[in-house]
């Protein structure tokens, strides 16, 4: 990250963007929640900030939280606050959670040691 | 109209969450041990930065000595993907640099396959921070012992005691520039969770 994009007029342009919401709500966004934009998301290109018209665009294929937040260049906490916002208008969908406090279950760690074998 | 359901264009035929899913595990480790390097070696996407703004308590961690201010700093961890078939991606977060972020350490290992701790055997306790915090944690973790230039300064057994790390952990020499090696620890964590799962 460079000095421009630390600019205080910068850090106050992102909280702007949500009216200064850090949480979001209702969707239970972890860093790893994948987004994908439904088709009304899609085709929805009025009435939207910039920011989320290119999360629109960018999640045509599933993208995480932490994806979203590193190629908008927008603070982890202001990305979940988007999505959440497009979740509650059904323009993207996004996955469920990948584990609870203790992991993903037995089932997913088998398969995920059988897709890494075959990598 | 009486039912949702007989509305062509209603929203109720189509599904609510995404067929795809996430997977996460963390590489933690001390400062240079070798996590982006690791993350380099096996990300299908040049690894990413994601940042957090964090107000918080510092409390005498600091070098600056015992006294307390609010601080507001950025957090920034590095990741990369890794795409399993069809429906599935699995991300490697590597771990704030500063072990003082703990805040941020609990989100990462919330939901987490478990993680690899990176050792420099030159600098052993340097990784105590991980290791204790993943104990603590009960997260299921394997120890990777970098070899950097194929040299290692202690064996894995030497480690293992120095470090106190029970015996069902898995611990190994891993070159992390290498992918052969670095998903060889990541087979080996797999195996390792799913052992503590089926025991548990």
């Amino acid at each position: 990250m460079d000095a421009a994009d630390s600019a205080p007029s910068r850090f106050v342009r992102q909280y702007a963007l949500t009216q200064g919401r850090v949480r979001s709500t209702g969707a239970d966004l972890e860093l790893d929640t994948l987004v994908q934009s439904t088709a009304r998301g899609r085709s929805t290109s009025t009435g939207l900030p910039s920011e989320q018209r290119t999360i629109l665009q960018l999640t045509a294929s599933p993208l995480s939280i932490a994806e979203i937040s590193a190629h908008l260049h927008l603070h982890l906490g202001i990305a979940r606050v988007l999505v959440s916002d497009l979740v509650a208008d059904g323009l993207v969908l996004v996955s469920e959670r990948s584990g609870g406090a203790n992991g993903p279950d037995l089932p997913t760690l088998e398969r995920l040691l059988d897709d890494l074998q075959a990598l | 109209m009486t039912s949702r359901l007989s509305d062509p264009v209603s929203p109720a035929a189509e599904p609510t969450r995404l067929s795809a899913r996430a997977l996460k595990i963390v590489i933690a480790g001390g400062f240079a041990a070798g996590k982006t390097t690791f993350v380099e070696s096996i990300s299908e996407i040049t690894p990413l930065t994601t940042e957090a703004p964090m107000t918080h308590l510092a409390i005498g961690v600091d070098n600056t000595g015992d006294v307390k201010t609010k601080t507001t700093t950025t957090v920034a961890m590095d990741f990369g993907r890794i795409t399993l078939g069809e429906t599935t991606m699995l991300y490697l977060f590597g771990t704030p640099g500063q072990d003082r972020f703990w805040f941020m350490w609990d989100e990462l290992v919330r939901g987490a396959v478990g993680a690899v701790v990176i050792a420099d055997t030159r600098r052993l306790a340097d990784s105590f921070p991980a290791l204790d915090f993943f104990e603590s944690r009960s997260v299921p973790y394997v120890v990777a012992l970098n070899t950097f230039d194929g040299k290692l300064s202690h064996s894995p057994e030497a480690v293992r005691e120095a470090l106190s790390i029970a015996p069902g952990i898995p611990i190994m020499a891993v070159d992390c520039r290498r992918r052969a090696e670095t998903k060889q620890s990541l087979i080996e964590l797999v195996k390792h969770a799913i052992t503590r799962k089926r025991t548990d």
